[in-house]
Parts: C-alpha cells; structure tokens; sequence
C-alpha cells in the first residue's frame, strides 16, 4: 500500500508546495515512514531552458566521479547542494546536488545519431549503472523531485519545500514491501520531463526490465516502478505514440472487450498487443505520470489498487483517497471514479 | 538357431484363479507374447516377446494380469549394468544398430525439477481466474519492433477514429492455448492418430502438425488448424499442401535424433501413405540427414523465400531444429534468414525410431537451449521477429508454464499426447506393431483407436493443462501469458550449479528481487 497524490493548474498558475503536502499527509496512513517523495513543476523559472539535475551521492568519492562525467558533457550553468534544513527524524541522508546544464555542442556531434532527449536518457542511465553511489534523481527543465526515507511531513519539512512554487505537484508515500526503503527507493522518479508515482507492484516486472534493457535503458534502482516510468518514456517519446496512447499500452485491454469493439479499434488494440506485449503491466497498479503539460492517472486493467480524480476550473486533482483531495480543495465541482485501465488525462 | 544369450526385460505373471482361458491377451498382443496351448488347454505366455506395453494388464476381463521387470540378477557391476551387457548380446547376435523409440530413458538432469514458481502474498493479490478473465491466448508469428501510428495534425480529445495504424502485421498463427501437437508424419503413426490430433487441435485453438509424412487429403478440413512441415525428403509437398495449411515449418532436425534422416520401412508405405507421401507403395521412404538443397544459413533463407513466395507471404514460415551445442547461434541466424518461428527440439524429444545411440548422448536438453536462445535473441535486439517455440519432452502444465517464464512463446508436445490417448512407452513404435494402434499401419491394430474417442480424450488433456496454467498464472498475480513470457523472475532455481544458473538465467530459491 502507498498513497499518491497530484495537483494541476492547468493554467499553469503557481501553487504552493503546501497544497500537496497536505493532500500527502491527509493519507499519511497509506505509509510507514520508509519513503517520502515530491515533484514539481515550474520551480525553477530562471534556469527554464536548462537541464536540472538533482542527483544522490552517498559519499564524496561519488560526487566526485559525478562532477566529472557531468563536466565532460555539459556546460554546467549552476550547481549547488540542494538546500535543507535539520529534522531529527530524517537520517542517513544522501549528499543531495543539482546543476543546471547545457549539453556540450562536441556532445551533441559525437552522436549526431541521437536526438538531445537520446542523449540527455543515456547519460542518466551511465551516470546510475557506472558512477558507484550515484543516481540521477531528476533530469526534467523547470522541475525537480525531492525525496527521501521519512513521513510526508518530515521530507517536506527537510527539503524546504514552503519555499518552492510550481504548477505540477506529484507526491508519493511510501510503504515498502518488495525491496528495501532507501533514498534512492523513494517516489517520484523522473526521467527528463518525465515524472512518475506508483502504488502498486508489478508481477510482470521480469520481462517488463527485459525488454527495456533490450533497447538501452538500465534499471538500477531495485524498484518496478522505475519500469513503467522507461516503458511511458520508450512508447509515448522514442516511439513517438503518445501520453495517451502510451497509458492504453500499458494497460492494453482484454481480449474480451477487443473482441467486441468496431473493427478500427480491434484491429489496433490487436495490433498492440501483438507488438507490445512485454509492456503490458501486470499486477495492482495505481499511478501518475506528469510531464511539463500533463498530469495523467492510469490503473491497472482490473483496478487493483484506487485511484480518484476531481477538477474545478483550471484546477486538476488525482489521489488515491477522496480524502487527499478534499483536504486541499473543499468541494470540487466534479469528482470522477477512474475506469479500470483508462487513463484520466488532465491537459 | 543358435539360443541367444538375451534374457527378458519383462515378465508376465498371470494369476491362474482368476484367468478364465478367454484368450483376450492372445489376441491383444501383436508381439505374439501369449499363446494357447491346445494339448494342455490353458493360455500360456513367452516372457521372450513381452514388449512392457500393458496392453493385455489392462484388456484382461478378470484381472488376472501383471507385467514386471524380469525378476533376475546379473552380478552386479556398477560398471556393466545389466542394459549395456544385454545390448552387446544383441549386437553380437545381428551384427546391427541398436533401434529404439520415444524419447530417451536415460536418467539425465530434469531442469524442469529443478525450478520453482512464484506466487503472490498480500502485498500483490492473486487472481482468481474463475472470478476474472485469464488470457492464453498466443500469436506466433514475427511482430514489429514499434507500431507506426498517423495522429491528426489537431486532436484536442484523444479519438480512436481519427488515427491510423501504418503498421502491417505480418501473419500469425492464433492459440487459444500455448500448446500445439508436435510433428509426428502419418506413416510413424496411423491414420486414426493423426485424424484425433487435427480434431483435437480444431476443438481446442491450435495446431497439430504433419511432421514429413504429407497431409492426406481427406483431411484437408483441418486445414486453418495445420502445420505442414517440408522436410529432408520433401514427402507429400505440393502446392495444395501448402495452400491449405495454416502455416509451414522447415525441419532441419530433431531433438531425439540430431544430425540424422528418418527412415519408414517399405512395408509401412500402403496404398494411402504412398499417395499422401508421392511415393511407390511398397517403396524405403527415405530423409536424407541435410536437406540436399541446404549446405548453410543462405541457403536455408532461399527455401523460407520460396515458401513464402509460394504461399504470397500469407504464412508464417517456422524452422525446426534439434537443441544442439551452439544452438543460441544458430537460431539467431535462422532468425536473420527470415523464419518467423524458430522451434527449438530439445533431446528428450520422441521419434518413431532413432538409433538408441544417438537418442541417449546426442544433443542438449531444451531448458538449457531455450534459455540460451531467449537471451541471444534479445541481446541481439531481435526476440520480436520471430516466436520462439520449444519442444522435447514436455510432461505436464507445470513444466509448459516454466517454459513460457525462461522465454518461451508456445510449447510442443507429441509423447504427452501420445500418452493420453493409450501410449504406454514401450519404445517399440519402430517395430510398426502397437498394440495400442498408435504407431501402426496394420489394418487390424488401427482399428484399436477410436479418432472420436482419442479427440476427446486430447481435448480433456488440454483443457486440463488450460485451467493449471490459469491457476498458476493468477498465484502469481499475472492475468495475461505475454506477462509470464521470458519473466524469469517468476522462477527460482533448486539444487543447480553456478554455471547452471547463468545459463538459465534464473536465481537460486531464497534469493528475492
């Protein structure tokens, strides 16, 4: 069990970090303190057009190794500890840095093969699977995720989010069950604009990890949810299908509804199937998937796990407990069950 | 002539209470173990002829029937087991190679023995497949690597009707569960065989095959549920045969017999199977052990073009080889030459006859092949252009459901099926006398199999693995078998080397995520 949580102003309006503190904390049972996490949109307005980096060391050797292969390939603009603040509860803290990056135009003609995106993707993934002790928490422009091991209150607290504003709010609370709470563990993940949570547990993640290895990507964060966020990642941007369609993918229907839907449709959800069957996610899933201009909310294709959507005006709100989101926004004009393997996409 | 030095493997003890001198087992055995004894008026058995293969245990009205192994003691040498003195009394007596039949007997490793599956416990629910829909269902065929969708310029809501799938999806074969006949040519076994398995196939989603014995035309209705397979000595391959078939498999090799041909005897080839295989009646129908247009891979691509061009690229084209050392390799070039499907014969396979030394020490197991062929191909960044098909010694669901976890996308089963429908594993099929009527052509023992009763007993067999695998797929919490395919961390290995393990790909038990 864990609880997940988004807002949205689709307006984009700037809304305080408290909003989604609350709405985390309002479902604070869904965890048990072994991870906490926050993804924001629109944070960082005076570095917009660069690369933000937020990346986990566990120690200096790790920084160091991290400095110089970011050094190698972009012009760093900016660089500084992310800034905390003391709470007794929060230990056993990572060394936590962001940089803000340009990619090196030498970079950019070594592999005139891969667009920026390609790039930006591979050097995440060598930096996490080839820099002992170091992974790239966040990689997105203008957003950033702060995440550690602690209750809502606690990280929010840590991480100074009262002073951060932004359009796009995903949260998670964690409560571990298949691999062990650690920093690196926690909620959200991100991959370029890309940010995801996840309450559930995928039972197809062996071929899931699989397939995406066989196009490049490695997982090194001992969590299937990272899976999904390369599976949004390879369908919706490298293959070029789409948020929308890259969530139908995922959750691709039975073949039982297939068999009684209009010919266009049969044969294209047929189609997917044949073709995209390692990337079917099976097993209780729950999640949100935000990009610059999205908040999306899929389940799994049996609803194993819950989710609730509500919206107000330019307002958009995802949660796993109707409670996270009344607690935030007081009577919401509209209030929306998700259909099992559906997504609800706020745009 | 001279007394053989041979002693019996079996004897038949017959209960002299309850045997009523009916002389059913007389007439049961085609090996003529039991005989009637005019002068003294009492059925009497010659252990000499016994074969093991239950038939008059199980036909004796009263019971009064038991077959054991032949209650006698050779010295005992841990280094000259009674078996291998035996076989040189017989090759010193004939002066020929030693025959046998099915698949090997020999007590090597079971991979499938040694691995566990997973099941879920609270923080993933299981499914209840009787609660919600389980999928089986297979395509095999060659997928895309990505679909090619057209978006409108504008779509402010996501609509189904304004985008265009540009793929096109090669042809596949549908399963409705990942469970095919295997090859086995009409001649091997009889016509009422082959007539269950394509009934069978038709009831239940899929495919039996022909093997290389050609497709008799009176049975051309099974069409859309057949594999024809274009063999070494291109038996019964005509243009018709191609057309009605479902799809086509080049055979290169088999798992029981890697390396060699096949040989039926001319007193097997009757009026049918001469006019199914294109052959004189009465006439050797001999396969060469290559195909004498197939020296190497470019050459193997020519016969998958040609059969493809035959067929107007409407057919998956497979090609079938027997689990060899260097079998990763050689499926990735299969691949690269265009096949569609690669079936992978692992060497517990069956055969009608197959010397039995090439039957016990040639080839790999197919747990072994198919794990090396799964990862080659994904390493390689092909696994999507063909399905992977594994045969050889397939006993039960279990062992099906381990399969599709190390990467398999179907199985083959040919002596589990024989099984259900009366084989009892004599290994005699090469003699041409089963008295079960399943590997015969005399026209009194084809009568003992009942095609109607055979489809169904087929069809319970795997209607039966159909609900096991469900079972265990919703334990696992997986309601889709693409979710189980190649997912090796559903699996976890039991008493198996370091080594073992790499090859398999799979974690020892004990060990989690």
């Amino acid at each position: 069990m864990c609880g997940i949580t988004g807002i949205f102003h689709r307006g984009k309006k700037l809304l305080p970090a408290e909003l989604i503190v609350r709405s985390l904390d309002q479902m604070r049972e869904r965890g048990n303190g072994l991870g906490s996490g926050y993804c924001g949109y629109g944070i960082y307005p005076e570095f917009r057009d660069d690369w933000a980096f937020h990346i986990f060391y566990t120690d200096n050797n790790a920084r160091a190794g991290g400095v110089d292969y970011l050094k190698k390939h972009f012009l760093i603009k900016h660089a500084e500890p992310v800034p905390v603040r003391p709470v007794k509860t929060v230990t056993n803290r990572p060394i936590i840095w962001r940089y803000f990056l340009q990619l090196k135009d030498e970079v950019r003609q070594e592999f005139y093969d891969l667009s920026e995106h390609d790039i930006i993707t591979n050097c995440v993934m060598e930096i996490n699977s080839t820099i002992s002790g170091a992974y790239v928490v966040s990689s997105g422009k203008n957003m950033g995720i702060f995440k550690g091991v602690g209750f809502p209150l606690d990280i929010a607290e840590f991480y100074r989010l009262d002073e951060y504003r932004g359009y796009l709010w995903i949260a998670h609370n964690r409560f571990p069950t298949n691999t062990p709470g650690w920093w690196g563990g926690a909620h959200p993940f991100g991959l370029l604009n890309f940010g995801l949570v996840h309450n559930g547990e995928i039972s197809s993640y062996g071929i899931n990890k699989r397939y995406l290895e066989s196009f490049g990507y490695s997982l090194t964060l001992q969590t299937d949810s990272e899976a999904i966020l390369y599976l949004f990642d390879l369908l919706s941007r490298r293959h070029q299908l789409g948020l929308e369609l890259a969530s139908r993918i995922l959750t691709a229907p039975h073949y039982l509804v297939i068999e009684q839907s209009p010919p266009r449709w049969k044969k294209l959800l047929t189609a997917i199937r044949l073709t995209y069957g390692s990337a079917l996610i099976n097993g209780p899933s729950a999640l949100i998937i935000a990009t610059a201009d999205e908040m999306i909310g899929l389940t799994d294709r049996i609803k194993l796990r819950p989710l609730v959507a509500a919206s107000d005006g330019q307002m958009a709100y995802l949660a796993s407990e109707e409670s996270g989101i009344t607690a935030i926004a007081k009577k919401p004009k509209k209030i929306y069950r998700l259909d099992a393997g559906i997504p609800m996409i706020f745009n | 002539m001279r007394k053989s030095l041979v002693i019996p493997e079996f004897a038949v003890i017959r209960d002299q209470n309850l045997c009523i001198q009916c002389e059913v087992c007389v007439r049961q055995c085609a090996f003529e173990a039991h005989h009637f004894n005019q002068a003294d008026r009492k059925v009497e058995t010659d252990n000499f002829r016994c074969v093991g293969c239950q038939r008059c245990v199980t036909m004796c009205p009263t019971g009064a029937l038991r077959v054991i192994r032949y209650p006698n003691d050779f010295r005992p040498n841990e280094n000259w087991p009674a078996e291998e003195i035996q076989r040189i009394y017989k090759q010193a007596e004939t002066g020929g190679v030693l025959l046998s039949s099915m698949g090997t007997d020999r007590k090597y490793p079971n991979y499938w023995d040694h691995l566990l599956l997973n099941a879920s416990q609270v923080t993933n629910p299981s499914i209840d497949p009787l609660r919600e829909p389980m999928e089986l269902r297979t395509y095999l065929g060659q997928k895309p690597a990505k679909l090619e969708i057209k978006f409108p310029k504008k779509m402010r809501r996501f609509d189904i009707n304004k985008i265009t799938l540009k793929t096109k999806i090669a042809p596949q074969l549908k399963l409705e569960i990942p469970v095919m006949f295997s090859a086995m040519s009409f001649g091997a076994i009889s016509f009422n065989t082959i007539k269950a398995l394509a009934e069978a196939s038709r009831r239940s989603g899929t495919y039996w095959n022909t093997g290389e014995g050609g497709f008799p035309a009176s049975l051309y209705e099974y069409g859309p549920n057949t594999i024809v397979q274009v063999a070494s000595g291109r038996f019964g391959v005509h243009s018709q045969y191609l057309e009605v078939a479902a799809a086509i498999e080049i055979k290169i090799g088999q798992g029981a017999k890697p390396g060699i041909g096949g040989h039926l005897p001319g007193e097997k080839v009757n009026e049918e199977i001469s006019r199914t295989r294109m052959i004189p009646e009465g006439t050797d129908a001999l396969s060469p052990a290559p195909h004498h247009d197939i020296y190497s891979i470019e050459d193997l691509s020519q016969l998958i073009y040609a059969l493809k061009e035959a067929t107007d690229y409407r057919k998956p084209v497979a090609v079938k080889i027997a689990a060899v050392h260097n079998s990763a390799a050689i499926a990735s070039g299969i691949v690269r030459a265009g096949a569609d499907i690669v079936v992978i014969d692992g060497f517990r396979g069956g055969t009608g006859a197959a010397p039995t030394r090439i039957r016990d020490n040639v080839g790999i197991p197919i747990e072994l092949a198919l794990a090396a062929v799964d990862e080659r191909l994904r390493q390689e960044g092909i696994r999507h252009q063909a399905s992977l098909v594994a045969a050889g010694g397939f006993r039960n669901s279990s062992d099906v459901v381990k399969a599709i976890a190390l990467g398999a996308d179907a199985v083959y089963i040919a002596t589990a099926a024989l099984v259900a429908i009366g084989c009892h594993l004599c290994q005699k099929c090469y003699t041409g006398k089963c008295n079960w009527g399943i590997a015969t052509q005399d026209i009194h023992l084809i009568k003992r199999l009942n095609p109607e009763i055979a489809a169904d007993r087929l069809t319970n067999l795997l209607n039966a693995w159909s609900h096991e695998i469900k079972e265990m797929l919703g334990g696992m919490g997986i309601d889709a078998i693409e979710s189980l395919r190649g997912n090796r961390l559903q699996l976890r290995a039991i008493n198996l080397t370091d080594a073992e393990l790499k090859v398999l790909g799979v974690k020892p038990a004990g060990e989690s995520l």
